[in-house]
């Protein structure tokens, strides 16, 4: 078993942080490890099934072939990505236009047994549960997006620091294992016709671009889209996300100043933004949160190499405020900084408006903000627009629609993704606006529209980089409010041989070593009121930050460390009371690479 | 609920032997600061809300006395691998990729299957036509199911290391 496990830790390691490649490369694309990080199976499974295909193959001389497709398929698994075989360089460059559906007006059939509304990774996730639980199944997804499904997290992330100077078009990146991939989860050919659907022998995944579903007939079965179209389904899924909030003092700023201003959440936004950042000479984003920061980080970058001025500002303390307790969230911000971006923290925009050529954002405090172009990464509102037609109840407090534990609302509807509002066993009513989420409820949505009756009970995680001294993972509720205990690695003598050897000037380890435990011993004893800077090996480089409501983790973040996802994720599901969180630590190994 | 020690592979997850041994009981010494203040480990930092502690790799090399709850290898509801515990075959497993849920995905199911629950001597050389099928279907989807290699050469080692690392998995099934 052991075994197994640590080939499995091995398989998904990510690259090493090295220092040189850090610095230069500020992103260490570690995305595609984790982009399916909660539908991780044992690895037991994935052995497993090469055994049986290599045998199963060698009996019937497909061998080869077979275990190629199903080792390809392995990989995926282990870089927790939809499945998708490395495309021939023709069809990759050909992909982007390829990805709307090729017909127009494709004639839309009148009954589906799965209706998908929105087009989202909650969605994709569903579809595939739904086929791979259903031979056969016919699964219609109606997306506002012109694209066909496809991931966000590369949006803010590894597409900012690809190569390829028409990342823009390709929309590939680099996986933490150097392979390329496109962001969408299939391609084309995946996807049956829309008009092919009810006819096609095996069933299939439709789907239906550009369209969005207007009203519910919950008691008829049937929904209507925006062109009046109507389609009966036996089973729903609502995965129609959310969309990116504005700030009242811009929506109030007019015209002029809404041109210059980007609400990041499709591939559109990201093309459009990557262009402006090469034009303009000063971009500002507004917002603290996981995409403020980690599209401050991408900026910065161009910021060192062509002179963009790149400034974030927000309310909170630190980047990450409302996540990470307060002195990690300042420690975060001075990373933040050293990745060329000018930090404001504690600001809070009170007008935006043009000046001259530019834009001026003056904040409450009486500072003003000049800038050319404006980012608003200031969260997100659910689309429960359906919520009134449908009479489906929205969550006064969280907001989406509120479904029970098996995320259903009502007979045959189900909610996934950004706009459920669910309820968790072990944590509560929640809801989560993060990529593992959409697609952990999404399959768990897929599972339960074909009879699975399962509750949400596998915790999704997430997680974000910025810049190459900060990366973390985390699951449960993370909430920068809830009382924390962060046990973090301090580097020793023993770490550090070399100085450890200067320090005792004996060039004998032991030696020094027993010296820095007795001196640390005495600190640790001693209360100086005085402040004091960090001592030698006092970082909070990487370690473990336990969230508590009533005495109980409820939350974790893995500061610097990884791969013990599974952990946490069991200290969650147990809901004990632990003594001592720092035994609890040791479970992570914080000191192991 | 029944407790025991954590498993090992939770203890060896984060790489390296398992070097913990139980009942070696030295105290950590563990510090804790606050911002820019030094303090126990009982600390108040921040809002007297966060607690820090700083663990040196030796604090930590003794063994957790943290005790996890013993899982149900049969919950129903936690996520499976490929062969559920009643030996019926997890479509859904992610490790499958989109195989299942794809285009031919139904042959894809009708071959595994058939090699999963063959009785054959030679396991799986009652399923030619299942899996021929199988291949049939995926030739008309190449960008979904590549049919060449970049090279034999590598493929056929890689051929060789999988099943290296299959029986490898084989073992650790028996042993587990």
């Amino acid at each position: 078993m052991f075994r197994c496990r640590a080939g499995l830790a091995r398989a998904l390691r990510p690259p090493p942080r090295g220092r040189a490649h850090a610095v230069l490369q500020c992103h260490q694309l570690r995305c595609p490890s984790r982009s399916l990080t909660s539908s991780g199976a044992p690895g037991k499974a994935g052995n497993n099934l090469l055994l049986y295909l290599i045998v199963g193959g060698a009996a019937t001389g497909t061998g080869v072939y077979v275990y190629k497709t199903l080792q390809d398929s392995k990989e995926r698994y282990a870089s927790r990505l939809a499945r998708t075989s490395r495309q021939s360089q023709d069809s990759e460059g050909a992909a982007p236009q390829d990805t709307a559906a090729p017909s127009p007006h494709p004639k839309v059939p009148s009954h589906v047994p799965f209706l998908l509304i929105g087009g989202g990774t909650a969605a994709f996730a569903a579809a595939r549960s739904i086929r791979a639980r259903d031979p056969g199944a016919r699964v219609l997804i109606v997306s506002e997006d012109p694209a066909l499904p496809y991931m966000r997290p590369p949006l803010s992330k590894e597409l900012w620091f690809s190569d390829d100077p028409n990342v823009t078009e390709t929309l590939r990146f680099k996986q933490w294992n150097g392979k390329e991939r496109s962001i969408y989860f299939q391609p084309p050919s995946f996807y049956v016709p829309v008009e092919d659907l009810p006819s096609v022998e095996n069933g299939g995944v439709a789907v239906l671009p550009g369209k969005k579903v207007v009203h519910m007939d919950v008691r008829g079965n049937t929904v209507k889209l925006n062109d009046g179209t109507q389609i009966s389904y036996d089973k729903c899924l609502i995965a129609t996300g959310g969309s990116p909030r504005n700030l009242p003092a811009i929506e109030r700023a007019g015209k002029d100043v809404q041109k210059r201003l980007t609400l990041f959440r499709k591939i559109e936004d990201f093309r459009r933004l990557e262009k402006i950042s090469r034009e303009v000479k000063s971009i500002t984003i507004i917002g603290g949160g996981f995409l403020g920061s980690e599209l401050a980080c991408a900026l910065g970058r161009r910021a060192r190499t062509r002179g963009l001025e790149v400034i974030q500002l927000f309310p909170e303390n630190g980047n990450m405020g409302k996540v990470l307790p307060e002195y990690l969230s300042n420690w975060t911000t001075e990373k933040v900084r050293r990745e060329g971006v000018n930090v404001l923290p504690n600001a809070v925009v009170k007008s935006v408006s043009v000046s001259g050529n530019r834009l001026v954002i003056k904040l409450k405090d009486g500072r003003k903000v000049e800038t050319d172009h404006i980012v608003a990464a200031v969260g997100l509102e659910p689309n429960v627009e359906l919520a009134k037609s449908a009479g489906l109840e929205v969550d006064s407090d969280f907001g989406g629609f509120r479904v029970n534990a098996e995320l259903q609302a009502r007979s045959n509807i189900w909610v996934a993704g950004d706009a459920a509002c669910f309820y968790d066993i072990k944590l509560g009513r929640r809801r989560v606006e993060h990529h593992d989420h959409a697609v952990v409820s999404g399959r768990l949505a897929g599972e339960n529209m074909t009879g699975a009756a399962k509750p949400y009970w596998h915790q999704s995680m997430f997680w974000s980089d910025l810049g190459p001294n900060v990366g973390y993972e985390a699951i449960g509720l993370v909430d920068s409010s809830l009382p924390t205990v962060g046990v973090f690695a301090k580097a020793t003598a023993k770490d550090t041989p070399k100085s450890a050897t200067e320090q005792s000037g004996t060039g004998i380890r032991s030696e020094s070593e027993t010296e820095a435990e007795a001196s640390e011993v005495q600190i640790s004893q001693s209360s100086s009121p005085m402040p004091q800077v960090p001592k030698q090996g006092e970082d909070y480089g990487k370690g473990v930050i336990f969230y508590l409501r009533d005495k109980v983790v409820v939350g974790i973040v893995l500061w610097n460390i990884f791969n013990r996802m599974p952990i946490a994720r069991k200290i969650i599901k147990d809901g004990e009371e632990h003594e001592d969180l720092n035994e609890v630590a040791k479970l992570f190994n914080i000191h192991e690479e | 609920p029944p407790r025991l020690p954590p498993p090992t592979f939770l203890l060896a997850e984060g790489g390296g032997a398992v070097r913990r041994q139980r009942g070696a009981g030295r105290v950590g010494t563990v510090r804790a600061r606050c911002g820019h203040g030094v303090g126990t480990v009982r600390a108040r930092c921040g809002h007297g809300k966060d607690r820090i502690i700083f663990a040196t790799k030796e604090d930590h090399e003794t063994p957790s006395s943290a005790e996890l709850v013993a899982d149900d290898p049969d919950d129903p509801y936690e996520e499976q691998g490929l062969i559920l515990p009643n030996g019926d075959i997890n479509w859904n497993c992610p490790c499958l990729g989109g195989m299942a849920s794809g285009p031919c995905g139904e042959q894809f199911k009708s071959a595994f299957s058939c090699f999963h629950y063959s009785t054959e001597e030679i396991k799986g050389s009652d399923c030619v036509d299942q899996f021929r099928a199988m291949q049939e279907c995926m030739q008309k989807y190449p960008d979904l199911y590549p049919q060449e290699d970049e090279n034999d050469e590598k493929s056929s080692k890689d051929l060789e290391a999988a099943s290296m690392e299959a029986s490898a998995a084989k073992e650790e099934k028996a042993s587990s």
